[in-house]
């Protein structure tokens, strides 16, 4: 091969070892066959030019690489360019495809053929299939397909032996008719018959490669390859009428509003009790409490003590109140490793159900009115997360317009697990009201934010097209690997920024810089927000991450408004460091510093709204009487979208259809 | 008619589907033009979903109001 594509992902290729590729749709259970092909000792190598992690593994001599699952391949997005270069490179395939599913899931397979590459097709979920009543004709579709396929149940192992057996026979099967012919005028031109077929059915980036112009006939080819595939699925699947099942019936449920707001809220209410009042209460009070508080911070405390008098200036940075060895070890590990195990438990239990596009259907209409649609709830969720991570998955939305959005709205107003799980912990102690306020103030700032957004910038929001995949039972072992994943990464990722956080607030205590900075946010934390003049030191940590501003406020003594107000602010904060980066990276710098900039302003003004609303209409200057503050923040929110509709009135109107 | 119009239950034919890159994405999921499929929920002021087989899209109202179709008994 001239030159391979593949090249800038960095995978160890032992000399002669094949490149044995996982290719499927979405939710097939390909890591299930990842996993029982390489074991546990599987190593990630990340995807030049995007954040998108690849895991890879070796398997006897050969190595396995995983793509992420895809319905077609071509450069709608990074996931199927990524799946597009990997598979351009493999020497051999193996195609999982759902049985159940068969006629959306072969249009992938007949198109990995088309590619020329050998493939071995994995019938998976033939259990599934059976319970629906389908049938299956393996030996025919075999046949038709010219490539071995073999039936499997891989989370019972069941197939699995015998599709190793048949990769020996993987083979190059029956391209959609008239398609030969065609590439035939590419020959020469490319390194491959993968690449000729991509530059035929207009890739840009392929064609751009080789230095050609991307083809027009992707729509023709496209029809040709599903009536092909239509014709195979109505000679190969026989299906027994059935009634619709319990899962189908719960699956319509979840998106129709009258029952799917119900069943959401339900669904967010287990999720916050759990977190909220299981996590973040009994297990932190242990792990927090018990463990580095009682045990931990005394013996380092009594250990550093012993080379470094701890009042001096080493001994400050290194064990005093922000300690780098006390704060930041206990704040990491005893507070918030169990808060975001906690919430990445549940965001995986939503998304390995198959319940996350079904939130994006029931939320479409209410996304739309500021100005992104339904896809865009999976990252709005994903940032309950991690902000960060979720702002690369915004990649997920088809236009400039609502990453736009998305990522401002995420920046702003998203809390992301660690900084949500400490929220959760100093709400659920003042009571019912304070949780409805902050929720309430949250959320219409997201609204305001959103609707004014959409009113200024061009165009409309992007039409919603997805696929609605079946509502299936999780499975745990998969849940928590992904938790377990997920977890460590945040851990890796948050430990050496929270590190550096505490370095510079002690050099910053040491050297009384932290009193100037206290004395020059006073205007704003204690004139206009009302709170100790110590809260500047959680907003100053809070720039470092939002999440160790939240553990920083953790431990200050506020009455229950001054807490309200504190978090608030502090939600509706400056990204973090690690979320700055990223947006530096996928956007613009003229708008990531324009979203760090629009978060103080608009953190601080509704912080101290909040804090006035509440003392001039409340009764009680120390505690809160919800109703004037919702009426308040009821009434912006009402006049900003009034101005948004006279605004977008003038705006010049734009394309249509 | 248009998709958007179409009853809760009622099968129709996809006559039209507006952009090329729609289209694409249709026919991967097995919806292509001619093809007859089923509405099987069409949420208020929302996304109006259409199966064939086992297989559901959700499509978003103001597309939907772009797809023409016609009933089918």
């Amino acid at each position: 091969m001239g030159h391979c594509h593949c090249a800038g992902l960095k995978i160890e290729m032992p000399p002669g070892a094949r490149r044995i590729v996982l290719a499927g749709n979405p939710n097939t259970g390909k890591s299930v066959f990842f996993h029982h092909f390489t074991g546990i000792y599987t190593e990630v190598s990340n995807y030049p030019g995007t954040t998108l992690d690849i895991i890879y593994g070796r398997y006897g001599h050969d190595v396995v690489i995983d793509t992420p699952g895809v319905y077609g391949l071509s450069s709608f997005n990074d996931e199927e360019r990524i799946a597009r270069d990997i598979i351009l490179s493999a020497d051999l395939v193996i195609n999982v495809v759902s049985a159940a599913y068969l006629e959306r899931d072969l249009f992938l397979t007949q198109q990995i053929i088309d590619t020329g590459v050998p493939v071995v097709v994995a019938l998976n979920m033939m259990d599934e299939a059976r319970k629906m009543g389908v049938e299956v004709d393996v030996e025919r579709l075999s046949h038709l397909l010219g490539v071995p396929v073999v039936p499997t149940v891989a989370v019972k192992k069941e197939g699995l032996e015998l599709l190793k057996e048949k990769m020996g026979e993987a083979r190059p099967g029956n391209p959609t008719p008239g398609l030969p012919e065609e590439l035939e005028s590419l020959r020469g031109r490319v390194d491959s018959q993968g690449e000729a077929l991509l530059v035929l059915e207009g890739d840009p980036v392929v064609a751009g490669r080789h230095g050609l112009e991307p083809g027009n006939r992707r729509e023709e080819i496209y029809r040709r390859r599903r009536e092909r595939v239509n014709e195979i699925c109505r000679l190969v699947v026989r299906e027994a009428r059935r009634h619709a099942g319990f899962g189908q019936a719960l699956g319509m449920w979840t998106i129709r509003p009258l029952t799917g707001i119900p069943l959401l809220a339900l669904a967010l209410w287990v999720a916050y009790k759990v977190i909220g009042t299981f996590v973040a209460g009994t297990v932190v009070d242990f792990t927090e409490g018990t463990v580095m508080q009682g045990i931990y911070e005394p013996a380092v405390r009594g250990f550093v003590a012993r080379f470094i008098p701890a009042s001096s200036a080493p001994g400050t940075i290194l064990i005093g109140d922000y300690g780098l060895l006390t704060m930041t070890v206990t704040y990491l590990l005893g507070l918030l490793l169990p808060l975001v195990a906690g919430f990445y438990f549940f965001l995986s239990l939503f998304e390995d159900s198959g319940y996350l596009p079904r939130i994006a259907v029931l939320s479409d209409r209410l996304l739309t009115s500021i100005g992104l649609n339904g896809k865009a709830v999976i990252p709005l969720i994903l940032g309950f997360g991690c902000v960060t991570m979720a702002t690369i998955t915004t990649r997920l939305l088809s236009t400039e317009r609502e990453r736009r959005i998305a990522i401002f709205l995420l920046s702003l107003t998203i809390p992301c697990s660690a900084q949500m799980g400490v929220i959760a912990a100093m709400l659920t102690g003042l009571g019912p009201q304070y949780i409805l306020v902050y929720s309430l103030v949250i959320l219409s700032v997201l609204v305001m934010a959103g609707t004014l957004l959409s009113a200024l910038l061009p165009g409309e929001s992007a039409n919603l097209l997805i696929d609605l995949p079946p509502l299936r039972p999780p499975r745990l072992e998969n849940v928590l690997q992904k938790t377990l994943t997920r977890t460590y990464h945040f851990l890796k990722e948050a430990a050496p920024l929270f590190a550096l956080g505490s370095l510079a607030i002690g050099i910053f205590q040491v050297t009384g810089l932290l009193d100037v900075l206290q004395g020059l946010l006073a205007p704003l934390t204690v004139g206009w927000l009302n709170l100790p003049r110590e809260a500047a030191t959680a907003f100053i940590m809070g720039i470092v991450r939002r999440d160790f501003g939240a553990a920083g406020l953790y431990s200050m003594s506020l009455s229950p408004l001054q807490t309200l107000v504190a978090l608030v602010t502090i939600t509706l904060f400056v990204p973090c460091i690690a979320s700055m980066l990223v947006i530096l990276k996928e956007r613009p710098k003229w708008e990531g510093v324009l979203i760090w900039f629009a978060s103080w302003a608009t953190s601080f003004f509704t912080g101290g709204l909040v804090s006035r609303l509440a003392r001039v209409l409340g009764h009680s200057a120390e505690t809160i009487q919800p109703a004037p503050v919702l009426l308040g923040l009821a009434a912006l929110t009402l006049a900003v979208i009034a101005l948004s509709h006279a605004l977008r009135r003038l705006k010049p109107s734009n394309i249509t259809g | 008619m248009t998709l958007d119009c179409v009853r809760k239950g009622r099968r129709c034919r996809i006559i039209s589907i507006p952009s090329e890159a729609v289209r694409a994405q249709a026919l991967r999921f097995g919806i292509a033009e001619g093809e007859v499929v089923t509405c099987t929920e069409v949420i208020p002021a929302g996304p109006v979903v259409i199966s064939k087989n086992r297989q559901e899209i959700a499509i978003g109202r103001r597309l939907a109001r772009q797809i023409e179709v016609e009933e089918v008994a």
